[in-house]
């Protein structure tokens, strides 16, 4: 059987992370292609549903990256993606979505090797997790006959093996 | 994503070679192709692969087609947006499009370079051009924004690097308020009495500072007072100056001295003289003091105690003292604001086993310049604690409370040399012998190795090694009466105990103890060490991520006067750039709440660590200022009632580049690659 590539979403700091990016480009420092990274100003500006639109659009897993706990760039705002990340990975699990899906790495501008060590992880964590498949779930609800259009809940022994 | 309907934009999209780092990498050609091809329904009507996008003839290509082609968005696939973005929206407002409708996306630093198969990398790329296509599609055109400076600085501060701050702006005509904490400038230097390594006396190239200070005509002094509120933003901050009541009156007071003079009160003095010393309950902390007048300290003036005595007032031949002074608050308006709020002593009581306040004998660094300064206590004797004797031989510990990770990490600095200067100094003057105990010289700057070499000459002792202990329990005879210092001597490689007279603690540099405090005040921040933090490291030391507030001295973090004068003048120079041309521009990216939309739920108030989102009662809506917004967009992301947008980072344009990432194949199986 041919070996599962997912696809990852990777939001990125404009301050650390994506300078880590940088760092690792400049570096040659080598890493899977599966994630595709979005730039935005801050972790803080990260929107859960910017994680769940990844998710649905078809990706496999979402990485958030920034700035290491007190070197934000705007003071704090770090710690406010980390609240709603710890929140988003428990609704993801009530909606029978594995919460390792979705993981925040801190990682500052000087930290190429790092960040694509993490990466190189995360891909494999996914990798073990197998697809999403998000839309298929969101098109077997609707031929189900369940046209809410809302994901139809796995049965409570298959969330069991969810967690973290 | 618009389907079925007419495209709304005309796209261009460049892919560069960027010689073979790309390309070798990167099928360019395909990656042009396919974009041409497969997004064409969202608007790309035109793409070019070449050699070099940032070279001219490729910004040419960009600004020919912009006019040619009526393009109304660009794309380039290239570097970083660190490195060429800039380039790119300059090539666009040249051509007469607005440089934030051009878009450059990495397929270098996140692509080629770090990827080595051809055909996944090849895919990313035109996953990531996609992205980038949609993305660029809801680009609002953007226009920077303008800001006034207001021309008067506040300098917080008044220390050396505050001082020169201070001169820098006033003497280039510009307003300045000085606010200083005690009740003269001058700060820690007032209190040393050599700097080394030229061994100036402090007291002699300060004054004059000093008094240029006090004395100039741009220069509104505040001292006696604190800082108590800054509203607004870079350009026009509005701050509130406390001024705690002298008692005196200033307009009348003539700085004669027979007020303290008369006072009965002594009280021992431990800001300036470092407890060695004492003065009165109204006071000068020193004779050079600036401003003259004196302040009464009701805490131990005998009137304030229990409503007697009033000598000072008696005899104060200009009726100048005030009893029912009340503090004051005073409201300034400036345009930008320098931190030179210095330093605090490491508290050498935290090192339990070098015996500071257990054993008389054992002093502090600055207890050790006030018994030197000839203004001090002893009259410039080094003496021992009794007052009178003279030691016959004195210990240096370096590095007392710094690069220990039991109290901080970090080096203090200053002093490795402030010790070879009071290892001169003993030296000099009462000839006894003297250890220096060190971990590692850090004699780095002009003139500072060779003072080290002539210390060295002097005959004093370098003993390399951490001192474990410093104690009075003698094990031999010879040890009766003295102080032992317990070391031991990495170089010789064997414990020694060492009985001296007198132990000097070379103390480290620390930060304030209010530094978060005013750290917030100002709406910057603190290190974890907690001094404060600049905008760059090495390119950018003095100015801060706020913007209008700058950073000069040791509160960026431990440092010599030579480099707190250096960014004294530094962070002057950032401002007086300001003043002159009259106002910045700024970046756009800024939220903004469409009051229509905002429910008053104040959920994004709480969020902002720069206080920019302002709460209209009357209207229950809350409204952002620009000028203090940074772009950060956390405040975007939690507006329950999607009322904020985050220009440059719009949700429109975010969801769109998910969309453009995810919007064809999966990756294509990597055969190389090998995870790192």
């Amino acid at each position: 059987m041919e070996q599962f590539e997912p696809v990852i979403i990777g939001f990125t700091c404009n301050w650390c992370s994506y300078r880590a990016a940088d760092l690792a480009g400049t570096a040659r420092i080598k890493y899977p292609p599966n994630i595709r990274l979005i730039r935005l100003m801050c972790s803080g500006r990260m929107d859960p549903t910017f994680v769940l639109k990844a998710l649905a659009e078809g990706a496999d897993g979402v990485m958030i990256t920034g700035c290491h706990p007190g070197e934000c760039h705007y003071l704090d705002q770090n710690y406010k993606a980390l609240r709603r990340v710890l929140l988003l990975r428990r609704t993801l699990g009530q909606m029978g979505i594995e919460p390792g899906r979705v993981k925040l790495v801190w990682a500052s501008a000087a930290e190429g090797v790092r960040l694509a060590q993490e990466i190189g992880h995360f891909v494999e964590e996914i990798r073990d997790m197998g697809p999403l498949n998000w839309p298929g779930r969101l098109a077997a609800a609707h031929v189900n006959g369940n046209g809410n259009g809302r994901v139809v809940m796995p049965a409570l022994s298959e969330m069991e093996s969810v967690g973290d | 994503m618009n389907d079925q309907a007419e495209p709304k934009e005309r796209i261009g999209v460049y892919v560069c070679h960027c010689g073979s780092n790309i390309a070798a990498t990167v099928d360019v050609a395909d990656v042009a192709v396919w974009a041409k091809e497969r997004l064409g329904d969202e608007g790309v009507v035109i793409t070019h692969d070449y050699k070099f996008m940032c070279s001219s003839l490729g910004q040419e290509l960009i600004e020919r087609d912009i006019k040619e082609e009526g393009l109304t968005r660009v794309v380039v696939a290239a570097c970083s947006p660190h490195l060429h973005e800039k380039t790119f929206r300059t090539a666009c407002a040249r051509a007469g499009l607005n440089p934030y409708l051009c878009e450059l996306v990495s397929i270098r630093e996140q692509v080629s370079w770090v990827h080595s198969d051809r055909q996944a990398a090849t895919e990313k790329a035109k996953a990531v051009v996609a992205g980038g296509v949609e993305r660029v599609i809801h680009n609002e055109p953007l226009e920077p924004l303008h800001i006034p400076i207001h021309p008067a600085t506040l300098v917080v501060g008044g220390g050396i690097a505050g001082i020169q701050a201070a001169l820098e702006l006033a003497d280039s005509g510009h307003q300045v308020y000085l606010v200083e904490r005690e009740p003269s400038i001058g700060g820690h230097m007032a209190q040393f009495d050599k700097t080394f390594p030229t061994m100036d006396c402090a007291a002699c190239i300060l004054t004059p500072k000093m008094v240029d200070a006090g004395g100039h005509p741009h220069i509104d002094l505040f001292t006696w007072s604190e800082v108590v509120r800054v509203d607004g933003f870079v350009g026009n901050f509005t701050v509130t100056i406390r001024k705690k009541p002298r008692y005196i009156d200033t307009d009348l007071c003539t700085g004669c001295g027979i007020c303290w003079e008369k006072c009965p009160k002594r009280v021992i003095d431990d800001v300036y003289e470092a407890g060695l010393g004492y003065r009165k309950a109204v006071y000068t902390p020193f004779a050079q003091a600036v401003p003259k007048y004196p302040v009464i300290d009701p805490e131990n003036c005998t009137y304030f105690i229990n409503g007697k005595c009033r000598a000072c007032e008696k005899f104060c031949p200009t009726d100048a003292i005030k009893f029912d002074q009340e503090e004051e608050f005073i409201t300034v308006q400036v345009g930008n604001i320098i931190l030179a709020t210095g330093f605090d002593l490491f508290d050498a009581r935290r090192v339990p086993q070098y015996g500071y306040g257990r054993l008389a004998n054992v002093f502090t660094s600055l207890e050790f310049e006030r018994l030197c300064n000839a203004a001090g206590p002893t009259n410039g004797q080094i003496v021992m604690r009794d007052g009178v004797t003279k030691p016959e031989s004195v210990a240096v510990i370096h590095c007392v409370g710094s690069r220990d990770r039991n109290y901080n990490n970090y080096c203090s600095v200053i002093c490795c040399m402030s010790s070879l200067k009071f290892a001169h100094l003993v030296k000099e003057r009462t000839g006894a012998r003297v250890y220096n105990f060190y971990i590692d010289m850090r004699t780095a700057f002009k003139d500072y190795d060779e003072f080290y070499q002539r210390v060295l000459e002097e005959g004093t002792i370098f003993v390399r090694g951490r001192v474990a202990e410093v104690t009075d329990a003698a094990r031999l005879p010879s040890e009766d009466g003295k102080l032992i210092v317990q070391v031991e001597d990495t170089l010789a490689g064997r414990q020694r105990r060492i009985p001296v007279d007198m132990v000097v603690l070379s103390a480290g540099l620390e930060p304030r103890h209010d530094a978060k405090a005013v750290a917030h005040q100002f709406g910057i921040s603190c290190s974890a060490n907690g001094w404060f933090i600049e905008r760059h490291p090495k390119l950018d030391p003095v100015a801060t991520m706020t913007e209008g507030i700058f950073i000069a001295g040791t509160v960026q973090g431990p440092k010599d006067i030579p480099a707190s004068v250096s960014q004294g003048a530094a962070a002057a120079a950032r401002v007086l750039g300001r003043i002159n041309k009259g106002e910045i521009e700024l970046e756009p990216v800024r939220a903004t709440i469409d009051a229509r939309h905002c429910s008053g739920c104040r959920i994004c108030n709480g969020l902002c660590p720069f206080n920019a989102i302002l709460f209209h009662e009357d209207k229950m809506v809350s409204e952002i200022n620009h000028a203090l917004c940074q772009g950060c967009g956390t405040c975007v992301a939690a507006c329950p009632a999607g009322a904020i947008s985050g220009s440059g980072f719009s949700n429109e344009q975010i969801m769109s580049q998910i969309e453009g990432l995810l919007l064809f194949d999966r990756p294509v199986r990597s055969r190389h690659f090998s995870a790192v």
